[in-house]
């Protein structure tokens, strides 16, 4: 196996004439926890959605574990095994808690097309969705709404959920934004526990998020890197100062 | 057995003594109420439990109805005649419906819907200008054939036969809902985005849902022309297509038995205040606005929501402490 899960090499994505992500030469350690920050505009999110295929690239490569994966549709790299969270939660408001888990379980049963059978067939998913739901802490809730549940929890179902399909790689698109802050630290902590085993990638904000979990810390800006490295080598670095007090025209 | 099914089952025993009380009900009403009833809950599979509003369902009534109804007039004295005739309509639903959901399925929102209007027009038009569907004149005088060697010419027999019908077509519909098919649809109801992020391709279940509706929009289709001995351009017209929003908005859109009772207050509406003539547009319309206005869940919906409000009055205290309690399992972890 390769050292890194994921690279990209000179992704590009031009929105008509204006480039988003420019030639970026990017890679993530197997079972690291990486963050991508930047200022606003930097192309941090538009660069994720090249990852997870919202938008297709107009130039560059995407390997996943050395497999050419630039042109497969979004379900297929999710089947793969690289699965995403969303900058506002994602859950099915209509279902309840459990329900939701048991959709990201039900994949594996290979019924999903199966019209004809009865919703029965899905309860020996049951205890396994609990279970999940337990281990984050929602065990309490499953026969609840998704709807009805705080910001804090929906967020935490959407890792459970996530968990379910028992993903390699995990892409979390601001994991903690608009968090009150006991649920950051919840949040954090569930991260640090789920990252065993598994790769991350996060865009975050919270800088205390990002000290305290990442490894790995890639700036971007203008839809380039402009550093990379720990934490304190990141933060030290005169340019990354100088993009976020706003004063560098590098 | 689930309530569902018990509900059903106390339908189709007071549709059972229907013909021995003409006096009160007629038949044919209640089998009109039928074949409206299942088209409805076939709209509400797309609406209700995925999310897509098709302005098409006339053009899988109509062109299931013009093929059972040519196949009849054709081969209606055959003993096989009725069953093949009948399948051969619902399988052209389900290729009119392959074809149309197929392109309309690459837009979202208002885009696909109007693809969807726009298509089911093509049909329209293909229904006036083919010699096979009688254009202006449609087809008539139908022959029912016989099923099993029941004569379906007497209107009793034919009855009973479109009461079974009906209640497979709508255990089937309930079936798709509650299957682990239905729970992928609703999950691309619910979010799209997050769903394909599970690894579903949403295309492939909205295409498949789409195709399954309508082939029940062409079941209920083959059974109305049997029924009325009759296909008309009224059947493949915008007209029946809007009809069904309305019968599926008045009774509760997402709900099971909803689109039943809108199909039953519309075709009662129509039947009984017929003699007033086009008021009845008018009547229609007023309860629409009143329906959007004031209880937008429909009948049903309105009826489910306010039972689990008082459902959730009786224990709603400990659920909210659970809400306000920090897990306490994600913390000791």
């Amino acid at each position: 196996m390769a050292e890194h899960a994921l690279v990209t090499e000179g992704l590009t994505k031009a929105f008509g004439g204006f480039t988003a992500v420019r030639g970026v030469d990017f890679a993530v350690r197997r079972h690291a926890i990486h963050a991508l920050i930047g200022p606003n505009g930097a192309g941090k999110t538009t660069f994720f959605n090249l990852l997870t295929k919202v938008h297709t690239p107009t130039g560059g490569r995407i390997l996943y574990e050395g497999t050419d994966i630039t042109h497969e549709s979004a379900a297929a790299i999710a089947r793969r095994g690289i699965v995403r969270s969303f900058q506002i939660s994602a859950t099915f408001p209509h279902m309840s808690v459990r329900d939701n888990v048991r959709v990201a379980l039900q994949r594996r049963l290979g019924t999903q097309y199966a019209f004809w059978r009865s919703i029965r067939s899905l309860s020996v998913l049951d205890d396994e969705a609990m279970a999940l739901l337990s281990d984050v802490g929602l065990a309490d809730s499953a026969e609840a709404n998704a709807a009805d549940l705080s910001y804090g929890r929906k967020r935490t179902l959407e890792i459970a959920t996530t968990l379910a399909l028992d993903p390699p790689l995990l892409l979390l698109d601001e994991p903690t934004q608009g968090m009150a802050i006991d649920d950051v630290d919840r949040i954090k902590r569930l991260i640090r526990r789920i990252a065993v085993g598994r790769t991350i990638l996060m865009v975050e904000h919270n800088m205390s998020v990002v000290a305290d979990l990442c490894d790995t810390i890639t700036v971007l800006q203008r839809g380039e890197i402009l550093a990379q490295g720990s934490y304190d080598a990141v933060s030290a670095d005169p340019g990354v100062k100088a993009a976020y007090l706003g004063g560098g025209h590098a | 057995m689930s309530n569902t099914f018990k509900i059903v089952l106390v339908l189709v025993g007071l549709a059972l003594v229907v013909p021995f009380v003409p006096g009160l009900i007629y038949p044919v009403f209640v089998m009109k109420v039928m074949c409206y009833g299942l088209f409805a809950c076939a709209f509400n599979l797309l609406l209700g439990f995925t999310g897509l509003v098709s302005f098409a369902h006339a053009a899988f009534l109509g062109s299931a109805g013009y093929v059972t109804g040519a196949l009849m007039i054709r081969f209606g004295n055959h003993p096989l005649g009725m069953p093949a005739a009948f399948a051969a309509g619902v399988a052209a639903a389900a290729l009119v419906g392959l074809a149309i959901g197929g392109l309309a399925i690459r837009r979202r929102g208002i885009y696909f819907a109007m693809i969807t209007l726009a298509l089911s027009q093509i049909v329209y038009f293909l229904a006036v200008q083919f010699r096979w569907t009688g254009g202006e004149d449609g087809l008539q005088g139908i022959p029912r054939g016989s099923l099993f060697g029941l004569d379906l010419s007497s209107d009793t027999v034919m009855y009973y036969v479109t009461l079974a019908l009906f209640a497979a077509g709508f255990l089937f519909v309930d079936r798709v809902v509650h299957s682990p098919f239905g729970q992928i649809l609703q999950a691309v109801r619910d979010n799209e985005a997050r769903a394909t992020s599970l690894g579903y391709d949403t295309d492939r279940f909205k295409r498949l849902a789409f195709v399954i509706s309508a082939a029940v929009a062409g079941y209920a289709g083959a059974m109305k022309a049997l029924v009325f001995q009759l296909v008309s351009l009224n059947d493949v017209s915008l007209h029946t297509s809007t009809e069904v929003v309305l019968m599926t908005l008045l009774g509760g859109v997402g709900t099971i038995f909803g689109p039943l009772l809108g199909a039953g207050l519309v075709v009662g509406l129509q039947n009984y205040l017929a003699t007033i003539g086009d008021l009845v547009t008018v009547v229609i319309g007023l309860i629409f606005i009143v329906c959007v206005s004031f209880f937008r869940r429909g009948i049903v919906g309105e009826f489910l929501h306010l039972r689990r409000r008082r459902a959730e009055r009786h224990k709603r205290r400990p659920v909210r402490n659970a809400t306000r309690d920090p897990a306490p399992a994600a913390e000791a972890a």
